[in-house]
């Protein structure tokens, strides 16, 4: 068989994290869907196949290397470590134009000491490998918001709602406007809070989810008609710092600036600090390297750190993406966790904008 | 041949009847009613397909059939490019079904999707798994929970008797369709004050992949043409 043009772009790429010390490793292409769901939520049978299989249940034909290989290394691995590995991933998609089916290289890095070193290195090892191909990098820090987001001065059951919603823009939006008091709460729930006792009813108690459950929120329900509402001006801060969109020096300094007023940021934004140092070391022009706030919000509900991707054309799909995972290793190490950070690299892409040129 | 798909049996298949005998066209099962043939009086080169409405979107989109009718519900959650493989050509104005999301009628605190978003992160916390929505309509139900930002639920497949799964402790909350709300009330489960996911009813569709010759087309254009399409 000929090696497609693909599969030589990934022999490539592969050679290319080996020589930085990567241990080759693969993944099932048929993996339990439990797993993945319980991750992923339902969200994930959008995107990737399930399919049936009497004995074993329900599979997905693997979306990503990434689970898969966070599972290797918490079972069997010691850090810190450095795993390369190519392979088809399967999506579905909803454009018919999009690739179904297609290679990933990816690079992972679990290393306990210094965090933003790891970063430095997984960015400029994948920028290396695509520097002959004029992208456009642009990164971002989800822990950036979380940290804002932890500085409110509210409840903290509020402020967990905004950090469950993280990943979710529009109705993360949606519950600050509503804890803000800028869109009243529903009609539903305020005839509900006028009851005295609104768990005297005949209604029988049916399913698992227990009147204590149902009496437990209402409860909430009251602490929060109870609670301020965050203040214009803390949403503004919040609004400030999403609307980051710089290269990375003016907008550390104006994340610094706006510290003063969230100081809860403060850690964040001195590893961001340390990170952009980390970058520079690496050989990354850091003058020149976009950073949005923003950014990653709506790639992978996993990512809870550094996260970055390039593209050829803002439109397309990403042709590297990757990022800062410390929690996904806690959810899939059951107890244990270790910092982790990896990206992934679409060969077909690259081969088909070499084409193009 | 114009091939005219329509349902098989019941409610829909009388329905669907009665209003083609409006627009002057008589659709007639031959031989005895078990027979899944019939014919066409009223135009000539239409050929008449008894089909389960369920599979109605399936031979529309691969155009086996140019005609069919069935529920748009069943449009929209098997034919995901459906803009693409057909063209909605009348709605019928008969088999009115919403599809909804219900809760039992003790959940006094969930009313909206805000709500059971609140109510599906607390279940997982408290009880380790998602917050199971008995359905079989999973593409719609899944596509409308995703745009609205509701997350840690899962969805588990109903065929049927959908509305009996939280008594039997095997979902906390169903996504159904329901015309009167009866069958929900019996089995003490109420509807989210929300907007249905979808109002359905039963509809005309044109496949836009099955192939015509020229006669065939013409045959196609006079049957739209007297079904007001």
């Amino acid at each position: 068989m000929i090696a497609t043009a693909a599969q030589l772009e990934a022999a490539r790429l592969t050679q290319h994290f080996l020589d930085a010390g990567a241990a080759p490793v693969s993944a099932d292409i048929l993996q339990p869907a439990g797993t993945l769901l319980d991750l992923y939520g339902e969200d994930i049978r959008a995107r990737a196949y399930t399919t049936h299989d009497p004995l074993r249940g329900e599979q997905m034909l693997r979306p990503d290397f990434t689970v898969p290989v966070v599972q290797m290394h918490m079972t069997h691995g010691a850090d810190p470590a450095r795993y390369t590995y190519q392979g088809r991933v399967f999506r579905q998609q909803t454009d018919p134009a999009r690739a179904t089916e297609y290679l990933q290289v990816g690079y992972e890095l679990f290393a306990r000491d210094d965090p933003a070193a790891a970063d430095a290195e997984v960015f400029a090892l994948i920028n290396d490998a695509l520097s002959h191909l004029n992208l456009t990098p642009v990164t971002g820090d989800i822990g950036i918001l979380m940290a804002a987001v932890l500085g409110l001065a509210t409840t903290d059951r509020r402020k967990n709602a905004l950090l469950r919603h993280i990943w979710r823009p529009a109705r993360f939006r949606q519950l600050l406007n509503r804890f803000s008091g800028r869109t009243p709460a529903p009609e539903t729930r305020v005839a509900l809070l006028e009851q005295s006792d609104p768990m005297a009813h005949d209604f029988p108690h049916i399913g698992l989810r227990s009147a204590a459950e149902v009496s437990a929120r209402i409860d909430a329900l009251r602490e929060d008609s109870a609670t301020p509402p965050i203040t214009g001006d803390e949403v503004q801060l919040i609004d400030a710092i999403l609307s980051i969109r710089d290269t990375a020096p003016m907008a550390l300094a104006n994340l610094k600036a706006l510290t003063s007023d969230i100081p809860t940021m403060a850690p964040a934004v001195t590893r961001l600090a340390g990170r952009i140092d980390a970058l520079a070391v690496r050989g990354i022009n850091v003058d020149t390297l976009q950073f949005e706030t923003d950014f990653g919000r709506t790639l992978l509900e996993y990512y809870d750190g550094f996260v970055f991707g390039f593209r050829a054309d803002p439109a397309a799909a990403p042709i590297a993406t990757g990022g800062r995972y410390d929690a996904l290793t806690r959810q899939l190490g059951q107890g244990a966790a270790i910092p982790a950070v990896g990206g992934v690299i679409r060969p077909g892409l690259i081969v088909d904008l070499e084409g193009a040129s | 041949m114009i091939k005219l798909g329509i349902p098989s049996k019941g409610r829909l298949m009388a329905d669907t009847i009665a209003w083609f005998a409006d627009q002057g066209i008589t659709l007639r099962r031959s031989g005895s009613d078990r027979e899944y043939a019939g014919e066409v009086t009223g135009i000539d080169g239409v050929e008449l397909v008894l089909l389960s409405a369920g599979e109605i979107p399936r031979e529309l989109a691969a155009g086996r059939i140019h005609l069919g009718v069935t529920g748009s519900d069943l449009i929209h959650e098997k034919l995901p490019l459906n803009a693409t493989q057909i063209t909605e050509i009348a709605p019928l104005d008969f088999g009115h079904a919403d599809l909804i999301i219900a809760v039992p009628n003790a959940w006094v605190d969930v009313a909206t999707l805000d709500d059971l978003d609140a109510a599906c992160a607390a279940f997982r916390a408290t009880h380790g798994f998602r917050l199971r929505i008995a359905t079989k309509f999973h593409r719609l139900v899944r596509d409308y929970l995703q745009a609205n930002g509701v997350a840690d639920y899962q969805l588990v497949d109903s065929q049927g008797a959908t509305e009996g799964t939280v008594l039997n402790e095997t979902a906390e909350a169903v996504a159904d369709i329901t015309s009167t709300g009866v069958t929900l009330t019996a089995n003490h489960l109420k509807m989210l004050s929300e907007e249905p996911i979808h109002k359905s009813q039963a509809t005309l569709f044109a496949s836009q992949t099955a192939a015509m010759t020229e006669a065939e087309k013409s045959t196609f254009d006079a049957l739209v043409d007297m079904l007001g399409g």
